[in-house]
């Protein structure tokens, strides 16, 4: 295995990985994206089912834990990857021009931005749901765990609003650099299929996505009242 | 009386005597450029100053002064080369103002190092390329140019690619100081031909590890070396360079 060991240390084996790592969190956004629509759209119940369906379902159990690797890996590679830049000009510049985006030359505070809010994130519903003490109800002859009061009642807190919608705004900057950026590290670059990425990387990944997350604790805060917890 | 045709500028210089010297700004007040000389002809006025007053000139790096050595280097007022995409020797004084203070700053880059002043040691380059940025030829007589057909598209990605003078500047450019523009145009001009695919693999094997044991960073995509480019070497020699490294560490028996 000492080839893979040679690819894994070199620069375009390391950008590999945080590339992979990457697009395959993208893939879970849109999923997390399909879920977030129950809370707008759904009831109290279904919102409730979907939560125990998250939890309980086999395969999903098996893509979460995919997923939490997927974060560390992506989040400790490109930390590793943009010292090891850090590096390669000891001596900077006295007077430094500018001519690429902002998003691609500070994808590493956008990303710890969105990390620091994926552990505020994880405190406010997962933690709850496994440790905290969370209701129970019955729906459909199912004991469920009555995780809906608890969303509604965090998204009346202003402050916490906020830095969803901030985080969000993160997200799309990240995004919107690190979709396309992705493909083009894999060697997925064409002229005939690499204007679509990029496109598509813009306006589904980078807009839609993190504007629909961003849409929930507003509309949250706005259209529903607190749930007085038994 | 002040000749209208003629330019004051304040040069704001990197001056290290040696590899090991510190060094630092030196400011430099030069009167009577003509816009329509070269920035290197503006260097020269002001070396041939410093002579004449016993002073050091300053050491730059230049050789063909028409565009296609890659020698000239220069990290001018934020850019490689200056605000213009091209080479120093074509960047003329007409695209600065009266009056105006220019930085002048070495590459910058741990690969490399600075020899005096603003030459710095690319010979980074030229261990890449030896690495693996050539073709095997059998010596005898010459193959005949046409016996091997080679699609139009490749022959122009490929000539494209070939256009890269290896001066630098997309290293200079590079947030990481990354030499993959660079290293991506050797393995496109290459890959693309049908002369260079028996040693595709072994070849974006081999730079790709020199290019890593020089120290240069790695790609993050910002696209700021094509920006700079004076040869203007788009993006996908990257995206071709990041596939052929993937595909021979993948599909072939190197790496």
């Amino acid at each position: 295995m000492a080839w893979l060991n040679a690819f894994l240390s070199s620069t375009i084996g390391q950008k590999v990985v945080v590339a992979l790592t990457g697009l395959f969190l993208c893939t879970f956004l849109v999923v997390h994206m399909v879920g977030n629509l129950q809370l707008i759209w759904g009831t109290a119940d279904k919102f409730n089912l979907y939560t125990y369906a998250m939890t309980h379902n086999k395969v999903i159990k098996v893509v979460s834990y995919l997923t939490y690797a997927s974060i560390v890996l992506h989040a400790v590679m490109a930390i590793w990857v943009n010292r090891r830049n850090a590096g390669a000009r000891p001596v900077g510049y006295a007077k430094k021009g500018t001519n690429s985006t902002w998003s691609s030359r500070n994808m590493v505070f956008l990303g710890v931005v969105i990390l620091v809010y994926i552990v505020v994130h994880l405190y406010n519903f997962w933690f709850q749901l496994k440790f905290g003490e969370v209701g129970t109800v019955v729906i459909e002859g199912k004991h469920v765990k009555d995780l809906y009061p608890v969303v509604i009642n965090a998204f009346q807190i202003p402050w916490l609003v906020a830095l969803y919608v901030v985080s969000m705004a993160a997200l799309s900057f990240h995004l919107i650099h690190g979709f396309q950026s992705g493909f083009q590290t894999v060697g997925v670059s064409h002229h005939k299929y690499t204007p679509f990425i990029k496109q598509l990387g813009i306006w589904v990944f980078g807009v839609l996505i993190p504007l629909g997350f961003a849409a929930v604790p507003i509309a949250v805060m706005i259209l529903k009242d607190p749930i007085p917890i038994p | 009386m002040d000749n209208p045709y003629r330019m004051k500028l304040n040069l704001k210089v990197w001056r290290q005597h040696g590899p090991q010297d510190k060094g630092g700004f030196q400011t430099y007040a030069l009167d009577d450029v003509s816009p329509d000389s070269s920035f290197l002809e503006m260097l020269d006025l002001l070396n041939e100053q410093l002579v004449s007053k016993r002073e050091e000139p300053v050491a730059f790096d230049h050789d063909c002064r028409e565009g296609i050595c890659g020698m000239c280097s220069l990290y001018i007022n934020g850019h490689p080369h200056g605000p213009e995409q091209t080479t120093t020797c074509q960047l003329h004084m007409r695209s600065f103002s009266d009056g105006e203070t220019i930085t002048i700053e070495p590459w910058r880059a741990k690969a490399f190092p600075i020899i005096k002043d603003l030459t710095v040691d690319r010979s980074a380059f030229e261990r890449i390329i030896q690495a693996g940025g050539y073709i095997s030829v059998n010596t005898g007589q010459a193959v005949d140019g046409n016996a091997i057909p080679v699609p139009k598209d490749d022959a122009e990605d490929a000539f494209n690619a070939a256009t890269c003078i290896g001066c630098g500047a997309c290293v200079a450019a590079c947030k990481n100081a990354s030499a993959m523009l660079f290293v991506g145009a050797k393995v496109s001009h290459l890959g693309l031909l049908p002369q260079g695919r028996p040693e595709a693999a072994k070849r974006a094997q081999a730079m790709v590890r020199q290019m890593d044991a020089e120290g240069f960073g790695s790609c993050t995509n910002t696209g700021a070396c094509s920006a700079e480019c004076p040869k203007e070497i788009p993006q996908s020699v990257i995206g071709m360079l990041n596939r052929e490294y993937l595909l021979s560490t993948t599909l072939s028996e190197e790496g």
